[in-house]
């Protein structure tokens, strides 16, 4: 199953190799979850923060029970802020 | 102790200024800046008073902590009755002005009525004198600033003035400091102008003393280690600035696009910190040059930018090529999202421009989206545009648009007089995306609930920076909360304005509190002014200050039922992404805010309330 995924700010580089901007689609197994894909990405802990499928924030504890399903659109960022 | 417990009262009419002793009492109670300069605006002026007229007076604060060693010390407000709304206008900027007022020995400066004829002030620490300002009148604030540095002789001198925006009326003008920061909402650089002050000149060289040297740089030096450990503002902030909530607040369909007729942008990738970071094919440069920090910042979220000599709106115009104040997140989605425009070299020349003659970019481009609805709808036609095809997404019009803003000439007159008055002058007063007659800025209140409430009950009109709770509902700071859900969100509201009301008055910068809390904010204040300031001590200040706001706006005229939102927001659904389907719940909302606030059902604080507080 393909899925978009956005990665932004410094995660960028955990992009596949040649993305041009802020997103791509990746391959994930059936059953893939938001805990799993970010597992994936091999981040350091405490690099990423807002996790957000379809726009919608993906608490700590729901991420490794919410599977993903055709075209979701999973965004990750690391803690920012602005106003 | 910090305040320097000096004001310096300029009589404009009279062409005097004279040194008066602080009233510590009220320091003591209202702290400093917002709080402690809307008490003497309350005491010494009529609610009703015609924001115009020569009896408005014009208060520039610092707080206790302004011009000291902790980090983002810089901070000043200008107090006035707002020009846009009637309404409490206090505006707060950055920058180095701040801090060089309250290095030259003054707490504030609070000007009445009106000169005969353009003056500036000049101050040099106890030295003030009104100086005739006929030469700089009609001329930008890029020019005023250079022409006040050299008249001076002291490079290190710090100017903040009012553009020929301020000068001619238009109602959302600012008061632009160190060329690209500003006081910027409300109209309070349009009360500057109405009273013939054009710019105030400051070089102060006594520094600031605390009440305990010793335990404030030890509580300074606590707070600026939280700051750098923060990921937010010890590498967020610094790295990206306020832009990277571009797509954020997109993906969480919060965007309010096309006059906030959409709630997401199909261009807002193009106009973020991605947009603006992006190489481009033309020069092979970025529109983002560097950051900035303002006096005593450890955060530098501030951006400078640079635009493409060849881009349509600066072609042989040389006076905007070089790097200057680049986009922050606000005026970005202002002018871009707002009027769907996704040409970020366009939207920052139209920034440069509300930095050269002094407009708010908010309430700019929140009007001008108002203003291509109407035009699309035939409400408005190039007849009364003067020529310009006002559609939404072009980057042509708005370009045109802004040149005549700043000047308050041909359709930008009717654009300074903001959404508002607009609206109602074309007969579409839904139109206005405003609250008590101010712009709101970019949150919908449809998909983060706790906005609504907050532009709704904001004291100075639709705005942001009252109780920023898209920190708590899309940021998750300081703890993470729904922002679709309603419940609960009259506690988060309360909590962030009475804080924000707080950390206005003590000369900080409202960002540090993506790291701070009261907890890290009260050993400074406590260590730099007489008297046990504890968070909870800071707390009541702030909740203090924001009922005797609301006492002067329900002097002034304004009743509970401003406390609203456009019919949009309250009737018709957003479109798309997490809110599709919801409206603005302020029904909900608002009587346990009330209730909360120990007010009435109609919105008026109660005696027990008052005496409580001590109002």
């Amino acid at each position: 199953m393909n899925l978009k995924i956005k990665l932004y700010a410094s995660l960028t580089p955990y992009l596949p190799k040649g993305t041009p901007k802020n997103e791509a689609e990746i391959e994930i197994p059936k059953g893939a979850t938001v805990q799993s894909v970010l597992d994936g990405f091999n981040m350091p802990e405490g690099l990423y923060k807002l996790v957000l499928v379809n726009g919608v924030f993906i608490t700590p504890e729901d991420r490794a029970s919410r599977i993903f399903v055709e075209n979701d659109v999973f965004a990750v960022w690391p803690p920012v802020a602005g106003g | 102790m910090a305040w320097t417990e000096k004001i310096l009262r300029v009589n404009l009419t009279k062409g005097t200024c004279e040194s008066e002793p602080l009233n510590m009492d009220w320091a003591a109670k209202y702290l400093g800046q917002r709080g402690l300069a809307t008490k003497y605006l309350v005491e010494e002026i009529d609610p009703k008073v015609d924001p115009l007229s020569p009896d408005n007076k014009l208060i520039f604060a610092t707080g206790p902590l302004t011009g000291t060693c902790a980090s983002t010390s810089a901070r000043y407000s200008v107090i006035t009755k707002g020009a846009l709304t009637g309404a409490i206008a206090c505006s707060n900027s950055g920058g180095y002005f701040g801090a060089e007022l309250k290095m030259a020995g003054w707490d504030m400066i609070i000007f009445e009525g009106k000169s005969s004829s353009p003056v500036y002030l000049s101050i040099v620490n106890d030295v003030a004198e009104l100086r005739s300002a006929e030469h700089l009148w009609g001329r930008s604030v890029w020019e005023v600033e250079p022409a006040l540095k050299a008249e001076s002789g002291d490079p290190q001198t710090r100017v903040c003035s009012i553009g020929v925006a301020g000068e001619t009326g238009v109602l959302f003008a600012c008061i632009v400091n160190d060329l690209h920061r500003a006081a910027g909402r409300s109209g309070v650089g349009t009360v500057m102008g109405s009273k013939n002050l054009k710019a105030i000149a400051v070089r102060g060289t006594l520094g600031v003393t605390v009440k305990d040297p010793k335990a404030f740089m030890e509580a300074t030096a606590a707070g600026k280690k939280v700051l750098a450990d923060n990921a937010v503002t010890g590498e967020g902030l610094p790295a990206f600035g306020t832009q990277i909530l571009m797509n954020i607040i997109n993906e969480s369909g919060a965007l309010p696009s096309k006059n906030s007729s959409d709630v997401q942008f199909d261009g807002a990738t193009k106009i973020g910190a991605e947009g603006m970071a992006e190489i481009r094919a033309s020069d092979g440069k970025a529109n983002l040059v560097t950051k900035q920090a303002c006096f005593g910042c450890t955060i530098a979220c501030g951006r400078i930018s640079q635009i493409d000599k060849d881009h349509f709106t600066v072609v042989n115009k040389p006076e905007y090529w070089g790097a200057s104040g680049g986009l922050e997140y606000e005026a970005a989605w202002a002018l871009g999202a707002a009027t769907q425009i996704d040409d970020i070299e366009c939207l920052t020349y139209v920034n440069f421009l509300c930095n050269e003659q002094g407009y708010d970019p908010i309430s700019f481009g929140s009007t001008v989206a108002a203003a291509m609805e109407m035009f699309e709808d035939g409400d408005l036609t190039a007849k009364d545009t003067g020529g310009i095809e006002l559609k939404f997404g072009s980057a042509e019009a708005l370009t045109q648009i802004a040149e005549l803003t700043g000047k308050n000439e041909g359709f930008g007159a009717e654009i300074g007089l903001g959404s508002k008055r607009l609206c109602e002058k074309y007969g579409r007063p839904e139109l206005s995306m405003t609250s008590k007659g101010q712009e709101f800025p970019a949150y919908d209140p449809r998909a983060i609930q706790g906005m609504g409430l907050g532009y709704a009950t904001s004291n100075r009109g639709g705005c942001h920076l009252r109780g920023y709770t898209v920190a708590s509902e899309i940021l998750g700071i300081p703890e993470k909360t729904d922002p679709l859900e309603t419940e609960g969100k009259a506690g988060l509201v309360k909590a962030f304005q009475d804080a924000t009301a707080a950390v206005d008055s003590s000369g900080l910068c409202l960002f540090t509190t993506f790291a701070w809390s009261l907890d890290d904010i009260a050993p400074q204040v406590d260590a730099a002014c007489d008297g046990d300031w504890t968070p909870e001590r800071l707390a009541e200040t702030g909740e203090r200050i924001w009922n005797m706001e609301r006492q002067f706006n329900l002097a002034a005229g304004f009743t509970g039922k401003d406390d609203t939102l456009p019919q949009r927001l309250l009737k018709e659904a957003a479109k798309t992404g997490p809110a599709e389907g919801k409206i603005a719940g302020l029904d909900v909302m608002l009587p346990e805010y009330y209730e909360l606030r120990g007010w009435t059902a109609d919105g008026i604080p109660s005696n027990q309330t008052l005496e409580r507080l001590g109002v």
